[in-house]
């Protein structure tokens, strides 16, 4: 199962270092991760996304929580939280229509158009990792050329 | 209160603030070895009254302070320098992790604007040490010194103890800071200690109750709680059989009638048997070690765990239990003992289930088959139980020697038994002994030891003997690496290699040039003279125990294999 993790940490340097060293040392693998300081400047949140069975997300959470540098360690539930990420695609445009036919894939899927040159465009999508796949798999036949994510960031919504 | 604050604030180096930081935690002795990184430090150590234990060797100089830490479970205190002298004593903190172990590490770096130039004597020891420590400190500026101190203290012995890494810069003991010695801290994300819940205990004294075949499996957590009256009332007032992991042997006296001893790859047969046949087990502070449990598929087939454990992340890591109870064992325990009470619970019937186990015990006992000569690792250790008064501390090494001291020497005041269990780090027994010695002068201090694992710090008979520490190192000399020659002749068809010691070094010798006590013994006369002799003074000794190279360990319990298929002796 995928896993949304919020993390929050001391804002002191370092600590990057130990909770992915403690992904590594504990065998977990991570999917993606972006951190941020937030409204406090003591304090920055990871969001970290992760695959495991429910044992072994249950075991990450654990093991990131016995870590005194962590404040608080929550496993968000995906559908009561705003999670998003950035992406943007440089694309590669061979023919006359391409232009024209990205654009279009670009505003259903709310993305930006930046840098628009002879052989290439570049699109800027923010939106979650499937819907990310998703434009991905559309724009693959026209040729991306690079890509770069920013990761997974997440809050839960009010209430929930 | 202002006033007050200005009587605090003096200005001074963070040298100075270092001791007396380490003054204020009540530290009166340090264990370690000075060089460039650390002299500023060790000036100050001169002029104040805290003890220096030279080592050898700095990963003795941690083994020294985690020995110290675990007899009087308070942190032990070792210094080394940066470069090598850090990189030596990561194996010593490792160690201490990796059995919970109170320690404060404190290592000299290059100075801060040297950092990231690969300097001499430079090693990324926060990044290294990482992965070993509860936590680890580099103060940046002499005036967190202090607060790294208090904080690094408080951190190391609660909740689950275990090492905390101070890395002080040179520039950074040197230069003058206004310190101020806080007596209150806040650490936001610490939170070492859970209230037991009360609702879950009262489930588990329901199933202990309903079980038919009930077992008690104390680990290390009960010793380092000190949780031995209660885990003793609890198991006389259900009737319940005690078996141990090798971490928490003697965590129940080892001659009791509900005692079976220690589970797991070297446990005692009827351990392992029992606890196999059981249908529920209260497991007390235990992470359910491969070492202990075989399997962990096997294991939990068939029985109903209750898992009562100061660390929460230790609940389900290893093995799924029915009902956790997270805390301090020794509040879990009480509140059980209260609730018992009040229930008046008390068993004084006989089961059928403990009468198959104490039969099963009298088995064992009866036909557990040992080496026929006259210097079989039974006897001896039999001797030395017979002959060591029962307050005395034993340490052990790691090997064979360590294995048979598991099955054949009972502990029977509890709390009195310590070895490297989990990283099985060899060479701690006798640097650990001399910190053990320093925790409790007064009682007798023996390593079990193997002539392997001495030889990894055997140099620390120069401590010993120069700082008058009277231990004893007892040596099962079968001159090789007994534990690895015994797989090499059960796994791996008899292809010695790397294993034979010879007779070299001679230990008796060896411990004469020290300055110490060396006594050889071939017999059991021998054997009984020197144990006596050594009793009767306090001079550091050594006895060289001649046994046979070719004894195997047994019963055992292969990897990766559950507890049911135990090899035994033929």
């Amino acid at each position: 199962m995928w896993a949304i993790l919020s993390i929050l940490v001391e804002n002191k340097p370092g600590i990057l270092f130990k909770v992915t060293h403690l992904f590594r040392s504990k065998n977990f693998n991570i999917d993606s991760i972006s951190v941020g300081v937030t409204e406090n400047p003591e304090l920055s949140r990871m969001t970290i996304t992760t695959y495991g069975d429910e044992k072994q997300i249950a075991q990450i959470v654990k093991q990131l929580d016995k870590m005194i540098d962590t404040v608080e360690v929550r496993q968000l539930d995906e559908h009561k939280t705003i999670y998003r990420e950035l992406c943007i695609f440089k694309i590669k445009l061979s023919n006359a229509n391409d232009s024209m036919e990205i654009n279009k894939l670009a505003n259903a899927y709310g993305a930006k158009i930046h840098d628009v040159k002879k052989n290439s465009i570049m699109v800027e999508l923010t939106a979650t990792p499937d819907q990310i796949k998703a434009f991905e798999e559309l724009a693959r036949p026209f040729g991306i050329l690079d890509v770069a994510r920013t990761g997974v960031a997440a809050l839960q919504r009010s209430g929930a | 209160m202002a006033i007050d604050l200005v009587n605090k604030m003096e200005t001074m180096t963070g040298g100075k603030a270092l001791m007396i930081a380490l003054e204020k935690e009540g530290v009166k002795e340090i264990f370690g070895i000075p060089g460039g990184a650390n002299l500023p430090m060790y000036d100050e150590l001169s002029k104040c009254n805290i003890r220096h234990i030279l080592a050898r060797h700095e990963q003795s100089a941690a083994h020294m302070a985690d020995g110290f830490g675990r007899v009087s479970r308070k942190p032990g205190v070792c210094f080394a320098t940066s470069g090598p002298g850090a990189t030596n004593i990561l194996t010593g903190i490792a160690t201490a992790q990796a059995d919970s172990s109170p320690m404060v590490a404190v290592t000299g770096q290059v100075p801060v604007a040297m950092i990231g130039r690969d300097a001499f004597q430079e090693s990324d020891i926060m990044g290294m040490a990482n992965p070993v420590v509860k936590y680890a400190f580099q103060p940046r500026l002499p005036g967190e010194i202090p607060e790294a101190v208090r904080k690094g203290f408080y951190i190391a012995q609660t909740g689950r103890p275990g090492p905390v890494l101070i890395d002080v810069p040179k520039d950074v003991q040197v230069n003058e800071a206004e310190m101020t010695f806080p007596d209150e801290f806040k650490i936001r994300g610490y939170h070492p200690w859970t209230d037991p819940d009360v609702t879950a205990v009262g489930k588990a004294i329901d199933m202990l109750l309903a079980a038919e075949k009930p077992v008690i499996l104390s680990g290390g957590g009960t010793i380092i709680s000190s949780a031995f009256a209660e885990l003793q009332v609890i198991a006389e007032l259900l009737m319940i059989p005690v078996v141990t992991t090798f971490k928490g042997k003697g965590s129940f006296p080892e001659n009791h009638p509900l005692s079976l001893g220690p589970i797991g790859m070297h446990g005692h047969a009827e351990a392992n048997k029992i606890m196999t046949e059981a249908d529920c087990v209260l497991a007390i502070g235990t992470r359910f070690s491969d070492r202990s449990v075989g399997t962990f598929e096997e294991f939990e087939r068939r029985l109903k765990i209750i898992h009562m454990d100061v660390d929460p992340a230790e609940i389900g890591k290893n093995q799924t239990s029915t009902v956790a109870v997270v805390g301090d064992v020794k509040a879990s325990l009480r509140i059980m003992i209260k609730m018992l009470a009040q229930k008046a619970i008390k068993k004084t019937e006989e089961t059928v289930w403990l009468k198959h186990v104490k039969e099963t015990k009298a088995y064992w006992k009866e036909n557990l088959k040992i080496h026929p000569g006259e210097m079989g690792a039974a006897k001896i250790l039999r001797k030395l139980r017979e002959l060591l008064p029962h307050q005395s501390i034993v340490t052990t090494e790691v090997g064979q020697h360590q294995m048979w001291a598991s099955l054949f020497f009972d502990v029977i005041q509890p709390g009195t038994f310590f070895s490297s269990t989990g990283l099985g780090t060899m060479g701690w027994g006798f640097p650990a002994s001399i910190g053990a010695k320093i925790a409790k002068p007064d009682v007798t201090v023996v390593d079990i030891a193997g002539d392997g694992s001495f030889s990894m710090t055997e140099n620390s008979l120069a401590t010993a003997v120069l700082e008058d520490i009277p231990v004893i190192v007892f040596i099962l000399n079968n001159f090789s690496l007994g534990m690895v020659a015994q797989w090499q002749r059960i796994f791996y068809g008899r292809r010695m290699i790397g294993v034979d010691q010879k007779n070299c070094p001679d230990y008796v010798k060896l411990a004469q040039a020290y300055g110490a006590q060396g006594i050889r013994a071939q017999s059991m006369d021998e054997l009984d003279r020197a144990i006596k002799t050594a009793l009767g003074n306090d001079i550091v000794t050594v006895i060289d125990i001649i046994i046979d190279p070719e004894e195997d360990v047994l019963p055992f319990v292969a990897p990766g294999t559950s507890l049911k298929e135990m090899v035994l002796p033929s």
